[in-house]
């Protein structure tokens, strides 16, 4: 007799989420899961919807549909409500607040009694030095490490993290690709990315949308490994970059 | 030079009875994006409500004057409180009529004013020390317009260290940057719209205590007055921005009692005239932010 070992439930179900900003339709009937362990990632073309659906999923956008948190529907409450039952958001463009400084921009983050404070520290040591610093005057990978630094000071269930690496030197690509990768041993992390070689190095599975839609959805890798579904989904070719 | 003075200083006291109505509005717009014509009606009922506990009292007395400035802001913080509890949440998002809802409260509240306090104007009193002048260089001061200035001085003062020093005043502050990224962070912006107003309301309630003394009378439209030139003091300076706001009071008041010593009274003319100019120039204002 062989014991089987069943997979664990998804942390987050999303079924026939649709979404709208200014009566115009987004995201279109999307469905998927993303496993409660690694990193799942979110690919397709510039504006088919990528991050309209975290966003959704996030209520910071008119949405219906259907989006369960560990079995628990979550689209019925505000974004706050939902951040508080563990959705941790790293926006695009990283979002911090310019005018306050880095301390300021990570004490408005925690949430929990015991805010992971060392865990952040030992990730982003340069924000240690620059605490005092106005968020507005970092560089652009600096105000990533803020943006990713908040999400990693509570204990979440899921992240939900959009476009990292987007517009950052290719140095400091590799630093937010570590933390991120450093961050899913603990945390399932959702992620919109647009960086193959990213994706290739962190994903394990991931939903490819078109036109507001799922189109294709299975392991990172193989859907990589496709020259031709990536050529035809995305746009680019999935070869590997040396 | 004793003019010159005269119109300097009276100019600044002006500018602090500015700030004290234009704090509030340029706090709640800054957060909310609501552009609030209530905001009269809290520092019209604040001074009536202050004018009946200094009778009650004594008007004479400095004991009074304080309860009264003190119930003032009490009054204009409850007022804001239930107004934006009542009013403006369920409006959550939907900014015009948010606008609108406002703009017929400071109507009804004129009505309701008139009907209760009467729609002649009444003359007030209080210590014999207001009435009387200092001397500053050969300039004679109303010493109303030392009070006006301690007031907004104690209030900006409180204001920017319950801005920079309490986790409110940083979530305040964060949400005039971005507020949906507030939430996104877990929290409940809208408590802190509730604060805001509340906080604005009891600016808006001293000074509407304040702004009765300075005219030596209280109406039920003192408030809608003074509501014109905190608009403009609050878009010069940049809507959202309290710095902004409290430069552009000192500016424009200035200016008004320049422009009406100098140009046959011509100071409210001046200023909608630099108000136009700033909008065709510098539309975010002298520190608000880039749209």
């Amino acid at each position: 007799m062989t014991a089987h070992t069943a997979a664990p439930p998804p942390i987050l179900t999303v079924a026939n989420l649709s979404a709208s900003i200014a009566g115009q339709q987004v995201v279109e009937d999307v469905s998927f899961e993303v496993p409660a362990t690694g990193i799942t990632a979110v690919l397709g073309r510039n504006g088919v919807g990528k991050t309209s659906t975290l966003r959704a999923i996030l209520g910071l956008i008119h949405r219906r549909g259907v989006v369960t948190l560990a079995g628990e529907r979550i689209d019925g409450l505000p974004t706050h409500r939902i951040v508080q039952r563990g959705v941790g958001y790293v926006p695009e463009d990283r979002d911090v607040f310019a005018k306050l400084t880095v301390a300021e921009n990570l004490a408005l983050a925690e949430r929990d009694r015991n805010p992971h404070r060392e865990f952040v520290a030992a990730l982003f040591p340069d924000l240690v030095a620059r605490r005092n610093q106005m968020a507005g005057t970092l560089s652009g990978g600096q105000q990533q490490m803020v943006s990713v630094a908040r999400a990693l000071l509570n204990e979440n269930r899921i992240l939900l993290v959009d476009e990292p690496t987007k517009g950052l030197a290719p140095r400091i690509v590799g630093e937010v690709a570590d933390a991120l990768a450093e961050a899913a041993k603990v945390v399932p992390i959702l992620l919109v990315e647009q960086n193959l070689d990213v994706v290739r190095r962190l994903a394990a599975d991931a939903v490819v949308i078109a036109g507001g839609r799922v189109v294709h959805t299975g392991r990172a890798a193989d859907i990589l490994a496709d020259d031709a579904l990536t050529t035809r989904l995305l746009g680019v070719s999935g070869e590997v970059h040396t | 030079m004793s003019s010159l003075v005269l119109i300097l200083l009276t100019g600044i006291g002006l500018g602090a009875l500015y700030f004290l109505v234009a704090s509030g509005l340029s706090l709640i717009y800054g957060l909310m994006h609501v552009l609030n014509f209530a905001h009269g009606a809290f520092l019209t009922l604040s001074a009536f409500v202050g004018w009946q506990v200094a009778q009650a009292l004594g008007t004479g007395s400095w004991g009074s004057f304080l309860a009264s400035i003190l119930v003032g802001a009490v009054v204009g913080a409850v007022f804001a409180t239930v107004t934006e509890l009542v009013l403006i949440r369920p409006l959550y998002e939907r900014h015009i009529e948010q606008v609108l809802v406002t703009v017929g409260l400071s109507f009804a509240a004129v009505a309701l004013f008139e009907g209760i306090w009467g729609t002649d104007a009444i003359n007030i009193s209080g210590p014999v020390w207001l009435r009387g002048t200092t001397e500053v260089l050969g300039a004679k001061i109303p010493n109303t317009y030392w009070v006006l200035m301690v007031a907004a001085a104690i209030v900006l003062a409180a204001l920017v260290l319950f801005l920079r020093k309490t986790r409110y005043g940083m979530i305040i502050r964060a949400g005039v940057e971005n507020r949906a990224m507030v939430t996104a962070l877990g929290i409940d912006v809208r408590r802190s719209f509730t604060l805001v107003f509340a906080i604005g309301g009891a600016a808006a309630g001293i000074g509407g205590v304040l702004a009765m003394h300075y005219s030596t009378f209280v109406s039920a439209h003192l408030g809608s007055t003074l509501l014109i030139f905190a608009f403009i003091v609050t878009v010069i300076g940049g809507l959202g921005s309290l710095a902004g706001a409290a430069i552009a009071s000192v500016l424009v008041a200035v200016l008004q009692q320049f422009a009406n010593f100098y140009l046959d009274g011509t100071g409210d003319f001046i200023v909608v005239a630099l108000l136009a100019v700033v909008l065709l120039v510098r539309p975010r204002g002298l520190l608000g932010r880039a749209a």
